[in-house]
């Protein structure tokens, strides 16, 4: 038994067809409690107001956005390296979630930002990154539309998001040199000096576990119809052929 | 001595296997014609074997830097001229014949002229002496006689003789009878891919998939 | 190699317009900021470095989807593919041939565009310094995205929305170089990471190009 057996999309689809309502259930009760708490039974910190409360969102989904373009990353290797079909359509299945939360970061920042600094967008170094992630997620998505035949489109993709990790590493850094920015540091240290206080900690923990299981659940459906799809592209295709 | 084997060889287009089961070989001094109704996959067999696409099951052997591919398109800059073109290839390939290729291909009047001025026979004619200055073996051309006139065909088809006279070997699909008597034909109708239910090959979502998805 | 440059820049020059195009390109972004941001010389002096940058970055996209697509419809990049060079070493001398007859005529004028938007005297160096080291990235990235869209019927605003992100980098420390010269600052961290990018790019990019170029001709 290995891993790789679930990369036959027939075993793929009947473990995900399994899987999925436990994991819609367990999306289900750390979403909700996750965001029912934090946003109605958190104390109001009094420098930041009722805004802080979009941490909730806020800081899941902006990690979702690097962590699923890194899971892309990583699926289009196993892609390109073992040539294993589900690996890419995961990859492909991921790109609108990450663009999508990519999107829901920055609108949330920029509603949090407004209260707080005075001004809907700043040209702070992590600001402009997640701009330059989110027009990463452009490009890769376009491309894969863009390209009739599907292995070619996967292999391409793929070397796409290779060259553009690398340069979104690049230029994520050069953000940082060219602006040295006013957004704070990361809110989740492990130091207990400098992570926010538990009140808050604790629901905000509850609802990124959430939203990565949220993410994990809507994959699984999207990568799902990936494979129905190719499956009927394969049989159109020796529908043609006969 | 063999210049090319091929066997058990699938080849696929879109993904999709057409041909299974391909082999023969190819002996210096011969030339192989192959046959077979549009579609049937010549031009993909021929793409595989120049190495522009992978395989999906069986190998071809072949000695290294022994292969000259010509396809439908001759790859003419427009704006270059007759010995422009051909002097470019000889600088790629190496070798200094471009005037031997002239001669044969009978371009010699035509060596100043720029490629987009020449007809589509005069053409064609350039892109097989293409081939004449890669000094490579083994020829893989796919439908070479495409718009050439009969005495075009008779000088190309003299270049062919030539070439497999002096240890050469080629591979063409054609419809058209060269008049080659070293010329063996393959009917590559027999070998046209069987779908998946009856033991082609089964790509990754050719499977059963109905218990999956119900 | 040399004989594939050498055609490629023939061509290049019998086309027409290889070499002027971008030029007149580069020359017409110039002209038209004052119109946009108001003909002050102290507003523009403070953005040249910038509008000479971006201006050089879009003149260099303009011509990028011809790399390979001319290759791609007379059948010529099958037959360069099984030729005997390798597929990276046409990649590489393609980048090359492009920067020759885009990145190279832009590097030269930039200074006289420079005098358009008031430039201040230390930055024309650094200028010619950050386009001469930036440029070649912008041509080797730019064949990359080529590459990956040859085979594409519309793959103009594609190959510009793939590409751009991956000048990023470039631009920021170009600018900032230029920036850093005009107001007399230390240069040295963008000059190193301007040439280190380029470097890296140049070594390692045409891998992924010839990559993309062999599943594009699959």
């Amino acid at each position: 038994m290995s891993i790789w057996e679930y990369a036959n999309p027939v075993k793929f689809m009947q473990t995900s067809g399994w899987l999925l309502p436990w994991v819609f259930g367990a999306t289900v009760l750390t979403l909700v409690p996750g965001l029912v708490w934090g946003f109605f039974f958190t104390p109001l910190a009094e420098e930041f107001g009722a805004t802080v409360k979009v941490i909730y969102v806020h800081v899941p989904a902006a990690t979702l956005a690097i962590n699923i373009w890194v899971m892309m990353l990583v699926t289009s290797l196993i892609w390109l390296i073992r040539r294993h079909h589900v690996s890419a359509l995961a990859a492909k299945a991921a790109a609108p979630i990450g663009m999508v939360m990519t999107l829901i970061a920055l609108i949330t920042g920029a509603l949090w930002g407004q209260p707080m600094w005075g001004t809907w967008w700043e040209w702070d170094p992590r600001l402009t990154s997640f701009l330059i992630l989110f027009l990463f997620y452009l490009g890769y998505m376009a491309l894969w539309e863009a390209i009739e035949n599907p292995d070619t489109a996967a292999d391409l993709t793929g070397v796409l998001c290779l060259v553009g990790s690398v340069f979104a590493v690049l230029s994520r850094y050069a953000a940082i040199f060219w602006n040295q920015g006013l957004h704070q540091g990361s809110t989740l240290s492990l130091d207990s000096e400098e992570h926010i206080s538990d009140v808050y900690w604790q629901p905000l923990v509850l609802s990124i576990v959430g939203f990565g299981l949220l993410f994990v659940t809507l994959l699984l459906l999207r990568t799902r119809t990936e494979i129905r799809s190719r499956r009927l592209k394969a049989l159109e295709q020796r529908e043609r052929m006969a | 001595m063999t210049l090319l084997s091929v066997e058990t060889l699938t080849v696929s287009r879109g993904g999709l296997a057409v041909l299974e089961g391909v082999g023969f070989s190819l002996e210096a001094g011969r030339a192989l014609v192959l046959r077979g109704p549009n579609g049937i996959g010549k031009t993909t067999l021929l793409r595989t074997l120049a190495g522009l696409q992978p395989p999906l099951a069986g190998t071809i052997s072949m000695p290294p830097e022994a292969m000259a591919y010509a396809a439908h398109a001759d790859g003419l800059k427009a704006t270059l001229s007759v010995r422009e073109n051909l002097a470019f290839w000889a600088a790629i390939y190496e070798t200094d014949t471009v005037e031997a290729a002239l001669d044969q291909m009978n371009l010699r009047a035509l060596e100043h002229r720029a490629a987009m001025s020449l007809s589509a026979g005069q053409k064609r004619r350039l892109g097989l002496a293409r081939l004449l200055v890669t000094g490579r073996p083994v020829w893989v051309l796919d439908e070479p006689t495409v718009s050439l006139d009969a005495a075009s065909v008779a000088l190309f088809a003299a270049a062919v003789r030539a070439h497999l006279a002096s240890g050469g070997a080629a591979l063409m699909a054609t419809h058209i009878d060269l008049g080659l008597e070293e010329a063996e034909i393959l009917d590559l109708a027999p070998f046209k891919a069987r779908p998946p239910e009856e033991g082609g090959h089964r790509g990754a979502f050719d499977h059963d998939f109905d218990g999956a998805f119900l | 190699m040399i004989a594939l440059l050498t055609r490629d820049l023939r061509l290049a020059i019998r086309a027409g317009g290889g070499f002027g195009l971008g030029l007149a390109f580069f020359l017409i972004v110039v002209t038209l900021v004052p119109f946009g941001v108001g003909p002050q010389g102290d507003i523009l002096a403070r953005i040249a470095s910038g509008i000479l940058w971006l201006g050089a970055l879009l003149a260099c996209l303009l011509s990028l989807d011809r790399i390979f697509a001319l290759d791609y419809e007379d059948g010529s990049l099958d037959l360069l593919a099984t030729a005997p060079i390798p597929l990276e070493a046409v990649v590489t001398v393609k980048a090359l041939a492009h920067w020759i007859t885009t990145g190279l005529p832009l590097v030269l004028a930039a200074p006289l565009f420079a005098v358009l938007l008031h430039l201040p005297g230390p930055a024309y160096l650094w200028l010619e310094v950050s386009l001469l080291l930036g440029t070649p990235a912008l041509s080797v990235l730019g064949t990359f995205g080529a590459a990956l869209t040859v085979g594409l019927k519309r793959g103009g605003l594609l190959l510009s929305l793939l590409v751009l992100p991956l000048y990023v980098p470039t631009l920021i420390f170009g600018a900032e170089l230029v920036r850093r010269g005009a107001e007399g600052m230390a240069i040295e961290v963008p000059l190193t990471m301007l040439a280190g990018i380029t470097a890296a790019t140049i070594a390692l990019v045409p891998f992924a190009s010839a990559a993309a170029i062999r599943v594009n001709l699959r």
